[in-house]
């Protein structure tokens, strides 16, 4: 019972980190990027290279991924999303998915079809008796990371300038930019930091969540749903509703394996219809 | 002019069955992926309504005509209706839940929808058969008479002739005022609501119909196919039809057809080369499109007549 809440909630929280950008990029620039799994994947595929082939210390390929999939997130920004911000949904979509199909089969091409495995370092492997029952050592430093991620991500937006620039621009973005806010740079920086977080949050989840080429396209419906249930204007609005996302997804998979997806989807079509705007969005 | 083109268009669709008598099977594919294009630019390309969950009524139909034919009715033409109909039903059904939010959350509704469906249909092996696909579809003989062949002869005539109707009749609606209403909400939904047309119920119509053509077209998959694998209710195949409609232009019925045509002979030729390949060139293919802007083949084509 408690195994299945502490998994649960480490899923939860590295879907948090995989999807916290994507919340952004829907919000701030109302831009529907389908692709944003595809950076998870991309930092999942940087950390095993760099583990599993080139022998790099654990804690130092998280970074790594970091940076790699930031700097990848850029470049793509600056070369391909930004022509596409005042388009139509539909062209945004579909940009997009062509995006995800092209990353699939780059993945695929290099690395193949099998699902990765990573050999963790000794120190994060194995469980460890905390008096309430043994707990894998891995999910424990999950939820710790991820938690210090949320804290950061929430500090960082309520008491730094560039947060206060951006929360500005996704109430109103036209009247930001009136007020001097420099919306299309503050979105190239926040797309590229969704992009990296999206990157770790993939390299994290090697172990918990697997890592192949579909992953973009398996992980899409429930960032969709952690930003569509969370509202775009604030870190714990979705944060909450990744953590109850992944506490019902591994309950459900442990208790009624039977239904196998079907109740995310359930979930992810019941709240859409019940709370379009999102859980704790101001009603219209 | 125009109706020369027409014409001319289907006087050729007709007569590839002598041109390329080798290649039935394929063709009755192209006229099958046609139906499908058609039925999804009515929603996307004329109501503006996006969906990523079209390949559910494909799928939906595919399922009713297969189901049907493995439970002892093999009659194709009822068997198609049947299918059309039961997914017109769950297009009317879904309809309200898509149209209910803002265009996001309407987006993820048809796709959650189609995720639900392929997981249904998984599941339900013991109706569908699951992973491994529906065995023993066998269907009867057309009018009694033509028999479904290896060659695709019969496979070919009557997915062109189911294509011919379906098109002729969507030709004819999007030219009727409910054809122009459901432009205008695809320019200006406001506006049309201003002047007193029905938006809502207007787009629940097209939604019905469109998924109505899209079953009909899934249906006729599975009896020429006589198989109905997982297939038909992948994300795929809702991408793939969208990419159709990107190749050929969008909101121009001629411009599904096409295409559908250059999208599945494509397929075809390079299907030859590894999945991958193919996958990575579907993805470069929609990104360069978008950003070249619409329009696609028939564009292209009213351009050069220009």
């Amino acid at each position: 019972m408690l195994t299945i809440l502490l998994d649960g909630i480490a899923s939860g929280m590295l879907l948090f980190v995989l999807a916290c950008g994507l919340s952004v990029t829907m919000g701030l620039m109302n831009f529907v990027n389908l692709a944003h799994g595809a950076f998870g994947m991309a930092g999942g595929y940087v950390l095993v290279v760099l583990l599993q082939r080139w022998g790099w210390p654990f804690l130092a390929c998280l970074p790594a991924a970091f940076l790699a999939t930031a700097l990848l997130g850029l470049l793509l920004e600056r070369t391909l999303y930004a022509r596409l911000y005042r388009r139509e949904h539909l062209d945004q979509v579909l940009f997009s998915i062509g995006l995800v199909f092209m990353a699939g089969a780059t993945a695929d091409w290099l690395m193949g079809a099998q699902q990765q495995i990573i050999q963790l370092p000794a120190w994060l492997s194995g469980r460890v008796d905390l008096g309430i029952g043994e707990l894998g050592r891995y999910r424990i430093f999950l939820i710790l990371v991820c938690a210090g991620i949320v804290a950061g991500l929430q500090l960082g937006l309520l008491r730094t300038r560039f947060g206060a620039q951006l929360r500005a621009a996704v109430d109103d973005a036209t009247v930001a930019r009136g007020l001097g806010i420099p919306v299309p740079r503050l979105f190239a920086i926040t797309f590229a930091l969704g992009s990296g977080l999206a990157g770790l949050g993939g390299a994290l989840g090697v172990e918990v969540l697997g890592l192949d080429p579909t992953f973009p396209l398996k992980y899409l419906v429930y960032m969709l749903i952690v930003v569509a249930v969370g509202g775009a204007n604030t870190i714990l609005g979705p944060a909450l509703a990744a953590l109850l996302l992944g506490v019902v997804d591994v309950a459900g998979k442990y208790w009624l394996p039977q239904l196998g997806a079907f109740i995310i989807y359930t979930a992810m079509v019941a709240l859409l219809l019940l709370r379009p705007h999102g859980l704790l969005a101001k009603q219209a | 002019m125009r109706y020369a083109a027409e014409v001319a268009l289907w006087l050729l669709a007709l007569g590839s069955y002598w041109l390329f008598p080798d290649y039935l099977g394929l063709l009755a594919q192209v006229w099958i992926a046609a139906l499908f294009a058609v039925s999804l630019d009515l929603l996307v390309g004329y109501a503006g309504v996006v969906t990523l969950g079209h390949a559910a009524f494909f799928g939906l139909g595919a399922y009713v005509a297969g189901i049907l034919a493995v439970q002892g009715w093999g009659e194709p033409f009822s068997g198609l209706l049947l299918a059309g109909l039961a997914a017109a039903l769950l297009g009317l059904l879904t309809a309200p839940l898509v149209l209910r939010g803002g265009e996001l959350a309407g987006l993820m509704v048809t796709l959650g929808l189609a995720l639900m469906l392929y997981e249904a249909a998984n599941k339900a092996a013991f109706l569908t058969g699951g992973a491994d696909g529906l065995q023993g579809v066998e269907i009867w003989p057309l009018f009694g008479r033509f028999r479904f062949d290896l060659y695709g002869r019969i496979a070919f005539l009557y997915a062109l002739g189911v294509l011919f109707l379906c098109f002729m009749a969507l030709r004819f609606l999007v030219a009727t005022p409910f054809g122009l209403a459901l432009r205008g909400i695809r320019g200006n939904a406001l506006r049309m609501a201003a002047i007193g047309t029905p938006v809502r119920r207007r787009l629940m119509a097209a939604y019905a119909v469109s998924a109505g053509v899209a079953g009909l077209a899934g249906a006729l998959l599975a009896q020429t196919a006589q198989f109905v694998s997982l297939d038909v209710l992948a994300f795929h195949r809702s991408a793939e039809g969208l990419l159709m409609l990107l190749i050929g232009g969008l909101g121009a019925l001629y411009g599904a057809v096409l295409g559908a045509a250059a999208f599945t002979v494509a397929h075809h030729l390079l299907a030859e080369m590894t999945p991958q390949f193919w996958e990575f060139w579907i993805g470069a293919a929609l990104v360069m499109l978008v950003m070249l802007g619409r329009g696609g083949m028939l564009g292209l084509l009213r351009r050069l007549g220009r």
